[in-house]
């Protein structure tokens, strides 16, 4: 099984982030980058699949600033084989991304095409589909079950309210959800070896964006909140107010 | 929020990718495994076995020993930063390991032959086999050379008589390395190692009751009963009192690092209940004068603290570092993090007593740490003979 997982430096979910001066991107100062918690399982799913077939490789792709080789160390101390680092500002525009991403994965040899099902910074969820789309692929998104049988794919995704179950044959994309696994601690040994495995580094490909990012702003303050009252007696009132003022009930 | 740790001075801009990448790991885990189970298993006075697999699996055991056996052959600086992790935890978590990797796959690497080597360390390394150091006895701490525990030699066998207190991991452990004197009871030179399996007719290890610190952690007492070992059990390359001491340095050293965590997890407890315990006029106590000067001894210590055992480790990796310079750092900073831990059970006021908060458990177990491996006052006199000349212990 050869698998490529697309992975991406994103800020820490725990940092704060506050909008540059700019207006249009996020203050990187005092910012902790971690790799997107979602390509974690991708990374995970990849690594069991060659695992468990007793053969084949992983290699870690990632669109990014140079500095997201600290994030293709981590995936290559998980366990894949080799990474590429495709240097480029990473776009607002998940087509521009999805275009370089496919570019470079076009002129490889692969079974299987892995993503988180999105990044936790921008929250586009539009890659794993478009990059399907541009290689002509068939794409499973939000996948929380994965069954691989010689070259024939189950995958199980989460839908609003269930579960859908989808089958492919080989190659195809699967963009990995919460639930699909539990992704592996990078062993001691694992990060030893990581210094040892090869990571290529070369320029993303060229590609022009029609979609202008116009502004960041940042969520409106929570509102102070409301005692309504102490103990049983004040469950009806409150039972209104959220009915009738909050209507969230 | 999850632990961040504590880098006033940009010390993670001396760190090597991989150090870094190995303290993130550390961190991570011991936030995900050990902090949901810590408080249960202190209540309980149990050690948190259930977590000896995945420390192995993930190569926390003689981290610093090299591959061919089977670990993760890390520099100095790594192996301390996952003692800071661990004692971030918990210092019985910390001592667990101390013992399994400085203290019984270390001789048995730095003093075992090629076989043992190969026999015992994957084993230590992979948890499948748990270590305990038999050095310390009832009536001699400070002073190990005294110790009345003997080994004669009865043709191709080693007969040990003796007990051993103060024993981390001592009831659980499948072997013990037994420091021995093997002439005269006053010849000092005649101490020697041996691997002792503790299932050997004689052998008996006895849980210590009545601990009030290090309450997650196996602490026991051995007594060695006409304990009979093959002379293949010897470890050839000790002898005399140095080697065990070499031993106390490997695991000083970590302890010194160890007890950044703990102050580490009590500074940034106490921060964080300050900003959001109110008190006098709906001001937060992080607003009063106390508490902010508390917080600011605290930063500054722990920062120093930080400094001394980089460079420590630095030193260890040049293969320079003197045992002295292990003892001045052991000193400064268990005693740092005991003042730590005791400033931030104060700020935390009556909650500070309770188990649901860090600080007190780490009071607690500091007095332990302050204690063993070289009390916080023999280490001074070691610095003194150092400095001076003069032997005064």
């Amino acid at each position: 099984m050869r698998s490529i997982v697309c992975i991406k430096r994103v800020p820490d979910t725990e940092t704060r982030v506050r909008i540059a001066a700019d207006g249009v991107s996020l203050d990187p100062s005092g910012v902790k980058y971690v790799l997107n918690p979602y390509d974690e399982i991708a990374l995970e799913e990849a690594i069991r699949l060659k695992e468990e077939a007793g053969e084949g490789s992983v290699t870690a792709l990632c669109l990014g600033p140079k500095e997201a080789a600290e994030q293709l160390r981590t995936a290559l101390a998980m366990g894949a084989d080799d990474a590429v680092l495709l240097a480029g500002e990473p776009s607002h525009d998940g087509l521009v991304t999805a275009k370089a991403l496919a570019a470079e994965i076009e002129g490889r040899e692969f079974d299987l095409l892995l993503f988180g099902k999105q990044a936790v910074d921008d929250d586009n969820m539009q890659v794993p589909a478009m990059v399907a789309e541009l290689l002509d692929l068939p794409c499973a998104t939000v996948v929380v079950g994965l069954e691989v049988s010689g070259r024939h794919v189950t995958a199980r995704r989460e839908v609003e309210g269930g579960h859908e179950t989808v089958e492919f044959d080989l190659p195809g994309v699967v963009a990995a959800q919460k639930g699909l696994n539990e992704p592996r601690y990078p062993s001691l040994k694992g990060i030893m070896s990581a210094k040892r495995k090869p990571l290529e580094e070369k320029e993303a490909a060229a590609v022009e964006s029609s979609l202008e990012l116009v502004s960041l702003s940042e969520p409106p303050a929570p509102e102070a909140g409301e005692i309504v009252g102490e103990g049983a007696d004040a469950v009806p009132e409150l039972v209104r107010k959220l009915r009738e003022e909050a209507k969230v009930l | 929020m999850s632990f961040q740790g504590v880098d006033y001075y940009d010390v993670d801009g001396m760190l090597e990718p991989e150090e870094r990448a190995v303290r993130d790991m550390v961190r991570g885990w011991v936030e995900e495994e050990v902090m949901p189970i810590i408080q249960r298993h202190y209540v309980d006075k149990t050690f948190p076995s259930e977590l000896i697999p995945q420390m192995a699996e993930l190569g926390f055991l003689g981290a610093n020993l090299p591959e061919k056996y089977g670990c993760a052959g890390l520099n100095n600086v790594a192996y301390g930063i996952i003692m800071q992790e661990l004692e971030r935890g918990d210092s019985g978590l910390r001592s667990f390991a101390s013992v399994q990797g400085a203290l019984v796959m270390y001789p048995i690497h730095a003093f075992g032959s090629e076989e043992q080597r190969e026999t015992w360390l994957p084993a230590l390394a992979s948890g499948e086999k748990i270590g305990c150091f038999g050095l310390t006895e009832p009536d001699f701490g400070s002073n190990p050379g005294g110790m009345l525990t003997r080994a004669v030699k009865d043709g191709d066998e080693w007969v040990l008589n003796g007990a051993k207190m103060w024993i981390t991991n001592g009831s659980m452990a499948d072997v013990a390395v037994v420091w021995a004197k093997t002439g005269e009871i006053d010849d000092v030179g005649s101490i020697r190692g041996f691997i002792v399996e503790t299932d050997r007719q004689g052998f008996s290890a006895r849980d210590q009751k009545g601990k009030l610190s290090l309450l997650a952690s196996d602490t026991s007492e051995l007594v060695l009963q006409d304990v009979c070992v093959p002379d293949s059990n010897l470890l050839p390359g000790s002898g005399g009192l140095k080697s065990p001491l070499m031993c106390l340095t490997q695991a000083r050293y970590g302890i010194a690092w160890g007890a950044v965590g703990a102050a580490m997890a009590c500074f940034d407890e106490a921060v964080s209940y300050s900003k959001n315990r109110v008190q006098f006029g709906g001001k937060p106590i992080a607003a009063t004068q106390i508490q902010q000067i508390r917080l600011a001894e605290m930063l500054t210590e722990i920062t120093k603290a930080q400094l001394l055992v980089l460079r420590l480790g630095r030193l260890k990796d040049a293969g320079t570092m003197r045992p002295q310079q292990v003892s001045l750092a052991k000193r400064n900073n268990v005693n740092m993090a005991c003042e730590c831990a005791r400033e931030a059970r104060r700020l935390l006021g009556a909650n500070g007593i309770l188990v649901e908060y860090q600080a007190m458990r780490h009071m607690a177990n500091l007095e332990s740490v302050y204690t063993y491996e070289g009390t916080h006052d023999v280490h001074g006199l070691i610095l003194g003979q150092d400095i001076t000349g003069h032997p005064a212990y």
